[in-house]
């Protein structure tokens, strides 16, 4: 009787999962269908769809017309290239945080280190401006500016704390609006904002940020820097301490404690992290559509130039989406386990 | 346990991408700020400062409360939807059924699926008032004039294609964390025969409480960004949100002065919600 | 920060590396609109590499609306990343008046361009771009449908017949609509149609002293009819139709006139792409009985920017790309039909192009629009479906946010003319023209 019940459940059970895994599935499904489709069958509903011929040209058209190699470069470039980078930094801040965490910072604050701080801000943005003949429109200037007033104090704030709220504020991070950064970001990439310009005595206007991985790559590798790092130090935490105290009671210096022993331990987690930065990287939108044309540009605007061509393009926007969607849905298939620690900043396992 | 030595040296090892998140997260805020006292339009010659007129204009802009009401609705429905969805998609799929695994994949491959995409996917094949998907079904139940979404709807329309892509991500969540529920707890409930509903109310919603904030709140930070999918399906005069209308005072209006005033808005809301996040997340660090 | 210093020491050591290495060839980079004609140029370049061989060509090919913003950041604020920019009518005044575009000195026989094109292309008398379009507005009809409802459309329609006929063509039943017309927000979309429809109706965007006339009847009335009207014969889902979603409908069959861009004609006509390409009739825009026509002027020209190192050979490409020996290039290749229309006097006189159905319909359409008096009453503005000011392209993108929304039935039309000129009247007063 009771295993009748739950045999009944478990049909009732896999229907409706089916049924909603289905429906959810659809939309990708269909644009799967339209990208083998004429453009005239793309746009006949719903009688003659699964009956009419298919077809390959589409991707044919999209590779001739939007040269999907060049984009799909650029994404495997900024994505791969962001995430080494963002590794590079982040394994000594995660293997810092997991085994040598600060619980009582050496720059202890007080009101005269607070007045000390303002006061030699406020003399070096003097010094800066007076140097600059106090040109305020200029870009170089108010970068240069920006940065004394802002990560001096910060910097110097940053590491009076202790290692819990430094993670907090590398989170915090994440949580800056990108509306907000857009314009300075592209001041400062610009070719005659802050880095690159006509300095007098060289010339770097030849040179640009925007539309170039110069650009486009660190700018990823610190959008997401902030998870990378939470990730690997949740990983990290779970490798015991005593095993490293163990090898450098052995007499291990750090370097070989940290090559030889963690690094085997940590290849999982940096692998999961390494998929998670790639997806996100993969399918960033917002700066991808503002700060590339070309040279640089990913997929995702590749994309997007599909919101209005001329005439019917349903079928063309269906296969230019599934070339762009294919490679990376495979990776998230494979990695959907592991990725739910980083998308939790690591509160859920 | 940390000697002096490694704690001298992991101080070096962090100091590195504190030094670059620093930059990252307070050189363009400062940069903003300067700039949203200035009179600055791209296209004209006479920038000077400007005191708070930015901000003036930008809350008198007749698109600012609408945009802020859309922010917080998007906002606010696609996490109802997620949420709910996401523990009702949790429990179905914590239960052995056949062809699990297939299931799983179907229902989280949206999650991966670039803005771009789903949105001018969404748009154009299902949603379209003449040839779409939606259109068919309801010219196929008799309906003479179909419903034309993002005329009609159009802020639900986003929401539509928001919560699809973030459904899925609520649901792995929520799933791995109803997983890690003891198979023990569940026997044994199973055993007292406590009624499904109360087995619900007072074991699994209990368990699941802290993931559900945490979905929460890192949706909360996503959703507030939302702006490939206003872009690209064409609904900012309609459906924008604050990134949006930040966006098109930067780029119809080129006024530069204006959008950094627009942009330090939407960071005071964000800085407002990650407060909370942060303080959750750092609870649950110490635990 | 530490990243950008290390990219600029990386770059700098490269650019001292590459600085010999540069010399002789010269890269062009050129920003486009991803038009049919424009891709096709891009087909062609060929022949201009074989002709000047140390000329690369690297195109970077945009959405119109992405193409406008991009372009407009990098000459703003110098950003230089383009050598030759595609730009239209309505920033070549503003920018070529402020030293931002230089001057154009290679062309092939300037004299013979429409004055309609040089007109809307220069600055203090000179020319800033080379038209490579150009384009007016007109009626695309259905003359089997026409025929079917028992009417015959006039070379020069007034505005009450096209809504009756619309009415009579419309068969909802059968899909068809009687009129499709832009709704999908955008200066250059939806705002390009109404403030051209607008000026048959007498209205203006600004009177003598720049106050915003949407509190005006006149824009009332524009409003009021061109909502009925799609109410009453257009196709489901307006507001989200701009020309390339237009022109599917009507190359689909689901729409009897259909008011637009004249090089429409050449895909409506085109049988490899339209179901309904031998049925096709032209006729001037309607207009009102008040000496205007609702037609509008527009053209994509090339054009180089102030700060480029690469002037010479830009010149040479743009003279290149707007030259007579272009047009003969495509006629070989594609056939006749298939020229960029709307910039040569010449290419009008060509007997084999004056047969195309359209040909005649759309030199008379470029000819009669006058962008210096556009509507019936004076303006302080140029421009026919826009106003070449800074602060337009923003105005007129709410406006056109604020009818489209009128158009889905989202807001009034009453409200949508207050809001209207609300907004407007705050641009304006920002921008310093109402003290």
């Amino acid at each position: 009787m009771a295993r009748k019940q739950s045999t009944n459940k478990k049909i009732i059970v896999t229907i409706l999962a089916w049924a909603i895994g289905l429906a959810m599935f659809f939309p990708i499904f269909w644009t799967a269908v339209a990208a083998f489709k004429t453009e005239s069958d793309a746009y006949t509903l719903p009688q003659n769809w699964l009956s009419t011929p298919w077809t390959l040209e589409n991707f044919g058209i999209v590779q001739d017309r939007s040269n999907y190699g060049l984009y799909i470069r650029n994404t495997i470039i900024i994505a791969l290239l962001s995430t080494l980078l963002g590794l590079a930094f982040a394994i000594p801040a995660a293997w810092s945080m997991a085994f040598a965490p600060v619980q009582k910072p050496s720059i202890a604050w007080s009101g005269k280190r607070w007045l000390a701080t303002i006061f030699g801000t406020a003399f070096i943005v003097g010094l800066v401006l007076y140097a600059m003949n106090w040109d305020l429109t200029n870009h170089a200037v108010i970068g240069f500016v920006a940065l004394v007033i802002v990560t001096l104090p910060v910097t110097l704030w940053v590491f009076s704390r202790n290692t819990t709220d430094a993670l907090l504020w590398m989170l915090s991070t994440k949580m800056m609006p990108p509306a907000g950064a857009l314009i300075p970001i592209y001041l400062i990439f610009n070719r005659n904002g802050l880095v690159f310009k006509d300095w007098g005595w060289v010339d770097l206007t030849e040179w640009n940020l925007i539309d170039s991985f110069w650009g486009m790559v660190p700018l990823m590798m610190l959008l997401n820097l902030p998870i990378i790092i939470w990730m690997l130090y949740t990983y990290f935490k779970e490798i015991p301490g005593e095993i490293l105290e163990a090898s450098r009671m052995d007499g291990a210096s750090v370097w070989n404690e940290l090559t030889k022993v963690l690094m085997p331990m940590a290849v999982p987690g940096i692998v999961s992290t390494c998929l998670l930065n790639l997806i996100l990287a993969w399918n960033e939108a917002f700066w991808t559509l503002n700060l590339t044309n070309k040279y640089a540009a990913p997929l995702s605007f590749m994309i997007s130039e599909y919101s209005s061509p001329e005439g019917q393009f349903w079928a063309k926007l269906s296969a230019a989406s599934l070339m762009a969607i294919v490679p990376i849905l495979i990776v998230g298939w494979f990695s959907q386990r592991q990725l739910v620690r980083g998308l939790t900043f690591g509160a859920v396992k | 346990m940390a000697t002096s030595h490694s704690q001298s040296l992991g101080k070096w090892a962090l100091a590195p991408s504190l030094a670059v998140l620093a930059g990252w997260a307070f050189v363009p805020l400062a940069i903003a700020i300067y700039f949203s006292f200035l009179r600055y339009n791209l296209q004209n010659d006479n920038t000077g400062w400007m005191g708070l007129s930015n901000f003036y204009y930008f809350f008198s802009d007749p698109y600012f409360l609408k945009d802020l009401i859309n922010t917080i609705l998007l906002v606010f429905f696609t996490l109802v939807i997620s949420v709910v969805g996401g523990v009702f998609l949790a429990l179905l799929l914590d239960q052995p059924f056949w062809g699990r695994g297939i299931v799983r994949i179907l229902m989280i491959s949206p999650f991966f699926i670039m803005p771009t995409v789903s949105s001018l996917v969404w748009k154009n094949l299902i949603m379209h008032p003449v040839f779409g998907l939606f259109a068919a079904i309801q010219k196929f139940f008799g309906a003479e004039q179909p419903l034309d979404w993002f005329a009609s709807v159009p802020l639900l329309s986003v929401i539509i294609i928001v919560s699809w892509q973030w459904l899925p991500y609520a649901t792995l969540i929520l799933l791995t964390a109803l997983q890690s529920l003891d198979e023990e707890q569940k026997d044994a409930s199973e055993m007292d025969g406590a009624g499904a509903i109360a087995y619900f109310r007072y074991i699994v919603l209990p368990h699941l409480s802290r993931p559900i904030t945490v979905v929460i709140l890192i949706e909360t930070i996503f959703l507030l960004n939302i702006f490939a999918e206003i872009k690209v399906t064409s609904a900012g005069g309609f459906a924008g949100n604050l990134t949006y209308l930040v966006f098109s005072q930067l780029n119809d209006a080129n006024d530069i002065g204006e959008a950094a005033a627009g942009g330090l808005i939407a960071v005071v809301l964000a800085n407002l919600v990650s407060y909370f996040l942060v303080r959750i997340v750092g609870k649950n660090l110490e635990a | 920060m530490k990243k950008m210093m290390t990219g600029a020491l990386g770059a700098f050591a490269l650019a001292l590396l590459s600085g010999t290495a540069l010399a002789d060839d010269v890269t062009l980079t050129i920003a486009t609109v991803n038009n049919g004609d424009m891709i096709t140029m891009q087909k062609m370049t060929d022949d201009f590499t074989k002709a000047n061989p140390g000329i690369k060509l690297n195109w970077v090919t945009l959405e119109e609306n992405d193409l406008r913003q991009k372009v407009t950041k990098d000459i703003t604020t110098k950003g230089g990343q383009y050598d030759v920019l595609t730009i239209g009518m309505y920033e070549t005044p503003i920018w070529g008046a402020k030293g931002w575009l230089n001057e154009l000195t290679a062309l092939d026989d300037p004299k013979d361009f429409l004055p309609a094109d040089v007109g809307g292309l220069s600055a203090n008398g000179k020319l800033y771009a080379a038209p490579f379009y150009g384009e007016s507005s007109y009626i695309m009809y259905r003359t089997d449908l026409m025929e079917k409802a028992g009417l015959k459309m006039p070379d020069a329609p007034t505005w009450d017949f096209v809504r009756d006929a619309a009415k009579k063509m419309t068969d909802r039943a059968a899909g068809i609509n009687g009129i499709c017309l832009r709704g999908k927000a955008g200066w250059g979309e939806n705002m390009a149609f109404l403030t051209a429809m607008s000026n048959s109706f007498g209205a203006r965007w600004f009177d003598e002293k720049w106050h915003p006339q949407f509190d005006q009847p006149e824009w009332k009335d524009t409003l009021n009819f061109y909502l009925d009207m799609m109410k009453e014969s257009g196709p489901q889902g307006a507001s989200g139709n701009g020309f390339s979603e237009n022109l599917a409908l009507f190359q689909s069959g689901k729409c009897g006139m259909w008011i637009d861009a004249t090089v429409a004609a050449k895909f409506v006509s085109d049988p490899k792409a339209s179901q309904v390409a031998d049925k096709v009739g032209y006729a001037l825009a309607p207009d009102k009985g008040l000496g205007k026509r609702s037609n509008w002027l527009w053209a994509w020209a090339l054009a180089i920017p102030a700060g480029t190192k690469k002037n010479d050979a830009a010149q040479k490409f743009i003279g290149w790309a707007t030259s007579k020996h272009y047009e003969d290039l495509i006629a070989k290749q594609d056939g006749v039909a298939q020229i960029p229309p709307g910039t040569r006097i010449s290419l009008y006189a060509n007997p084999e192009y004056a047969k195309l159905p359209f040909a005649k319909m759309t030199l008379d359409s470029m000819n009669s629009a006058d962008p210096t008096k556009p509507t019936v009453k004076p303006v302080p503005y140029t421009g026919v479906q826009f106003a070449s000011i800074p602060e337009f392209a923003d105005a007129a993108t709410k406006v056109g946010e604020l009818f489209s929304a009128a158009l889905a039935g989202q807001t009034k039309p009453e409200d949508a003319l207050k809001q209207a000129q609300d907004y407007t009247t705050q641009v304006m007063t920002k921008a310093g023209y109402i003290k």
